[in-house]
């Protein structure tokens, strides 16, 4: 009966998520035309509501092409892989007290595991197609999530010390519900890091040299077409929102507000998250790409030493204030 | 019940992809079967209740070491520059002399005795939060042998910085 249950709640997220995946694209492409003063799609429905819709229609619909010299298995299995990865931390995402499907101790580390198995789908990818851009794309997408994703962990340290776990559930709870509660006040550099090292692991711009198209045609999918190209986009769409929702369980406090809401309590939650999305887009819309070594230079001679001090500084802090 | 199928299929799959990482011609699907492997170990750590274990698993083995070997075999042109002499000439030696360390492998196994009961019980170690239980015991009852370890990976940093450096001058000088 509970197995039952249980798969009924994860249909139910899948559902939500796929629809939220849809519609983030919606979102995306509304908010970037207004920024730059033009209307976005407007054909397919009222203001191009059923744009989403018709677009993974077509998707669906679409011929799927393996290149001839590639690694046909490896091919066929690196967007799943990237799909899954992203997929299986959902299940860990508190949205409301209670609202989570596996409420495990370790639940900040198992999104740790599965973003970092998420970038093999990305690099077999890059390697199986068997073609120079996307061998180029795979690689700096290998290089730059290992760089990123360290800065990532240790920013997230402080964070672990200051509630003293790692389950996402008790994070949020150890903020308490008031405004001055959240970390991310305490925690600002961490932050600082955090949201950094966020766009440069889910391969946003600025971040986006694995898919720079004007040096890599489109990086690691180049050779991908229909569904398959379909799922890298929405496995990136997923990326996104688990990080989104990270950096709103960590450090804004997770789903508590200024006022509870009795019918749907994840309500505050998924404003957060809204707003760490149109952070991503705002930014995607307003800063040109990083250059490689740039990125490089970033990542390890700012993000990483300022994420380790801000780990001492709040030991010191921990230490002489109990 | 469970618990026996559970350790049954992460067994088998241990073996298999190890066996698979081995035998496969293309070295990148060898490191897959790898992954699969590092994965069913993370499994095992589940089962026996030790959580941390198995995401630090995946995260530093597959998530690290593992991408880095792959990024070497991409840097390298596998097929021209790791071409090796064989250490033995002879096939049938090769053989025999695998057969015995395989043997000798498997007549050491009976050797193995479990480890002393630590303080920890399983309900103490649940109460805790297996993250807990291990800080607290790493830095206190284990703190010397954690500090050795730590020194020890200093000293293979450093080693990496001297080593790296000492390649780019003598490169600059050449050219």
């Amino acid at each position: 009966m509970q197995v039952i249950i249980i798969l009924i709640e994860i249909l139910i997220l899948f559902a939500i998520v796929m629809l939220h995946v849809a519609y983030a694209t919606y979102f995306e492409r509304k908010i970037i035309g207004h920024m730059q003063v033009r209307l976005g799609p407007m054909r397919v429905g009222w203001h191009g509501l059923l744009q989403p819709i018709a677009d993974g229609i077509k998707s669906f619909f679409k011929e799927d092409v393996v290149p001839e010299q590639a690694d046909v298995f490896t091919f066929r299995a690196a967007p799943i892989i990237c799909l899954v990865a992203m997929m299986t931390s959902l299940a860990v995402l508190p949205f409301a007290k209670g609202w989570v499907l596996a409420d495990i101790n370790i639940g900040l580390l198992f999104i740790f595991a599965m973003s970092s198995l998420s970038s093999y789908g990305v690099i077999l990818a890059g390697w199986a197609s068997n073609s120079k851009f996307t061998f180029l794309g795979g690689l700096r997408s290998m290089a730059q999530v290992i760089s990123y994703e360290i800065a990532m962990g240790l920013s997230l340290v402080g964070v672990m010390m200051m509630s003293g776990t790692l389950n996402l559930t008790k994070i949020v709870e150890a903020q308490g519900a008031s405004f001055s509660g959240m970390y991310v006040f305490p925690q600002i550099i961490a932050f600082f890091v955090f949201c950094v090292a966020m766009l440069a692991e889910t391969n946003r711009v600025p971040f986006d040299l694995p898919e720079a198209e004007t040096e890599l045609v489109s990086g690691y999918c180049t050779e991908y077409s229909g569904m398959r190209y379909a799922i890298f986009f929405m496995a990136e769409y997923i990326g996104m929102m688990v990080m989104a929702s990270i950096g709103t369980i960590c450090f804004l406090g997770g789903w508590s507000g200024p006022f509870e809401v009795a019918l749907f309590p994840p309500f505050w939650f998924v404003a957060k998250v809204y707003v760490f999305m149109f952070f991503f887009i705002w930014i995607r819309a307003t800063l040109p790409r990083y250059r490689y070594d740039q990125l490089m230079e970033v990542g390890w001679k700012l993000l990483i030493p300022l994420a380790l001090g801000n780990i001492v500084l709040t030991g010191f802090i921990k230490a002489f204030t109990g | 019940m469970f618990t026996l199928i559970f350790f049954c299929y992460c067994a088998v799959m241990i073996i298999g992809s190890g066996l698979l990482a081995i035998i496969m011609r293309n070295p990148v699907h060898s490191l897959l079967s790898v992954l699969v492997l590092f994965f069913h170990m993370a499994g095992l750590y589940l089962m026996l209740n030790a959580e941390f274990l198995a995401a630090v698993q995946i995260i530093v083995y597959a998530g690290a070491i593992l991408v880095l070997y792959l990024f070497v075999m991409f840097l390298v042109n596998i097929r021209e520059e790791l071409k090796m002499d064989r250490f033995v000439q002879s096939a049938w030696l090769s053989r025999i002399i695998s057969i015995g360390i395989g043997f000798s492998l498997i007549a050491i196994l009976p050797a193995f005795v479990l480890g002393e009961k630590g303080h920890w019980p399983l309900e103490a170690i649940q109460k805790a939060t297996n993250t807990k239980a291990l800080g607290q015991e790493l830095y206190s009852t284990y703190i010397l042998p954690f500090e050795i370890a730590g020194l020890i990976l200093l000293i293979a940093v450093v080693g990496g910085l001297v080593l790296a450096k000492r390649n780019s001058s003598t490169t600059i000088e050449k050219s």
